[in-house]
């Protein structure tokens, strides 16, 4: 099996808190890994050390044979990551289409100057179409982000992500916000992603969808990796089932949220 | 003649407008030091002609100068942001005028004068001018319709959303200075041919303040709206003298209306009046 994403060993200090301590897992090209844990685990801090948000102060972060621990998030995003982040960051002025045009646009954007040689946007404009489809808001396309509800704007951040043509597309609790039967449709376009080749990690606190179509789990508690394999064995474990049944029994409201 | 004045000063101030447009109304990076741009456009090409240059060949010149003034500033912009970046950008206002007043070559506290007529006339003049602001309106629009402009609509949003789109802001705001210094140098380049003199109270704190008034006006990142604006505000001076001696009472009044009731500036302004007409016009 080859580590199409390799992490090992990273740290991450904020003041005097470790958020992350020696956190290490490896993706398997084609794989579909669920990272969970409780609030505060570490566990967008996670994904902001891999797209190069946060800089840990230790660790390797090894994408397709490339180690790109140390380039700026850009240039790691045009060697394969695509990020759709927990809170919904559309741009403003641009309608839904845009904001995902703009991403699948990302050949053209690479060099100011040739970004200034073309306007042409056609293309980019029915490929965004059609991921929007794709996540279930083709309905939305022409509206403006701040016209949207919560639950079209997380599905609009997944398009604009998948839009990268992205090798591992990272995906921080896409199906919050969500209500049940939009969160298993949209978690079914994660799974067939996944079949079609795209490797995913997904970041989520839905853990029946996580359980439903998640083939490898690693659980993060506290800043340090307590679980790391076959979902039912992991959550079989007493260690893992401690950390995060606790913190789940202490939140019913969030999961009411979720779920509205 | 009256009016070829006028259309000249409007030309050139509407290129220096559009100039800091492109940095602050696209790309987002807020400068209150812009008339220093201008004024090394200006001195350049007045150094130059005075020097015996051609006037033809000290526009280029003092673009390219200004330009890479503005590719150093440029790098603080990577540096700092917002109100930083806006103090930043007024330190090096202030530095322009500090440095220009210390210098002989380029006659100190005196300025430069005698600079010589390009040769071509006054309404020639008063047309090259226009068709320079032409070229750069067009340049303009073009921008805001390429993937440039894209990009830059995104970095002035939220840079580090268009970090994760795969967008090198670094190099994007770089290029936005340097586009918009260099412009800024042509238009005072042109300006220093109009008036044939150049002193350093022209390219002060006020001119750059005066310049944004103008972008801010007319709507940040409007092209159209900040042409008008500009082609307005620079010649009230020259009609109206009482606009002349208010000027900065006016300015500050016209800031604070904008900002207070219609950020938008003109741009916005002028989309909800045609809004209402043709909706007035369908519900006939």
């Amino acid at each position: 099996m080859d580590a199409l994403l390799s992490i090992s060993g990273v740290s991450v200090r904020f003041g005097g808190v470790d958020a992350l301590a020696d956190v290490g897992f490896e993706v398997a090209k084609g794989a579909l890994l669920g990272l969970i844990g409780p609030n505060g685990a570490g566990k967008t801090t996670m994904l902001r050390a891999v797209t190069g948000m946060v800089r840990p102060q230790t660790g390797s972060i090894v994408l397709d044979g490339a180690e790109i621990s140390r380039l700026p998030t850009h240039r790691r995003v045009r060697l394969g990551l695509g990020l759709s982040q927990q809170i919904v960051r559309p741009f403003a002025g641009m309608t839904a289409v845009e904001n995902v045009a703009l991403a699948a646009g990302y050949a053209k954007t690479a060099d100011p100057l040739k970004a200034l040689a073309t306007a042409s946007r056609q293309a980019e404009r029915d490929r965004a179409r059609t991921l929007l489809d794709l996540v279930g808001v083709a309905d939305a396309a022409d509206a403006l982000p701040a016209e949207l509800p919560l639950g079209y704007l997380k599905r609009v951040e997944v398009a604009r992500a998948l839009a990268l043509d992205p090798k591992v597309l990272l995906l921080d609790e896409p199906l919050a916000g969500l209500n049940t039967s939009e969160a298993a449709r949209l978690a079914d376009t994660v799974v067939d992603l996944n079949r079609q080749g795209t490797t995913v990690v997904l970041i989520e606190h839905n853990l029946s969808e996580v359980m439903r179509v998640c083939r490898q789990l690693v659980v993060l508690d506290n800043g340090r990796k307590i679980g790391d394999g076959d979902p039912a064995e992991v959550m079989a474990d007493p260690a893992v089932r401690d950390a995060y049944l606790g913190a789940a029994s202490e939140a019913p409201g969030e999961a009411r949220d979720a779920a509205a | 003649m009256y009016e070829i004045s006028l259309l000249t000063v409007m030309s050139f101030s509407v290129i220096f407008a559009l100039s800091l447009n492109l940095i602050t109304g696209f790309c987002g990076q807020i400068s209150l030091g812009h008339a220093a741009f201008y004024g090394i456009g200006a001195y350049t090409a007045a150094l130059f002609t005075t020097d015996g240059g051609s006037f033809w060949l000290a526009l280029p010149l003092a673009m390219a100068v200004a330009g890479f003034f503005g590719f150093i500033v440029g790098f603080a912009s990577l540096r700092v942001r917002h109100d930083f970046l806006a103090i930043t950008t007024m330190g090096v206002g202030f530095l322009f005028t500090g440095f220009v007043r210390q210098q002989e070559f380029l006659g100190g506290e005196e300025g430069i004068a005698g600079i010589p007529d390009p040769g071509i006339g006054q309404i020639p003049y008063m047309l090259l001018c226009a068709a320079f602001a032409a070229a750069v309106i067009a340049f303009s629009l073009y921008v805001k319709r390429s993937w440039m402009g894209q990009a830059f609509d995104a970095i002035a949003t939220d840079e580090d959303t268009a970090r994760t789109l795969g967008v090198d802001v670094a190099r994007y705001k770089l290029t936005a200075f340097v586009f918009g210094t260099a412009l800024a140098g042509l238009a005072g380049a042109l300006f220093a041919h109009y008036v044939k003199f150049v002193e350093v109270e022209s390219f002060d704190f006020i001119e750059s303040i005066s310049v944004l008034a103008m972008v801010i006006v007319g709507g940040i990142g409007s092209v159209w709206g900040v042409v008008v604006a500009a082609a307005f505000l620079s010649v009230l001076p020259l009609l109206l003298q009482v606009f002349a001696d208010y000027k900065l009472l006016i300015y500050g009044v016209l800031l604070f209306a904008v900002m207070y009731f219609a950020p938008g500036g003109i741009d916005s302004l002028m989309r909800m009046l045609w809004r209402r007409i043709s909706g007035r016009r369908t519900a006939e």
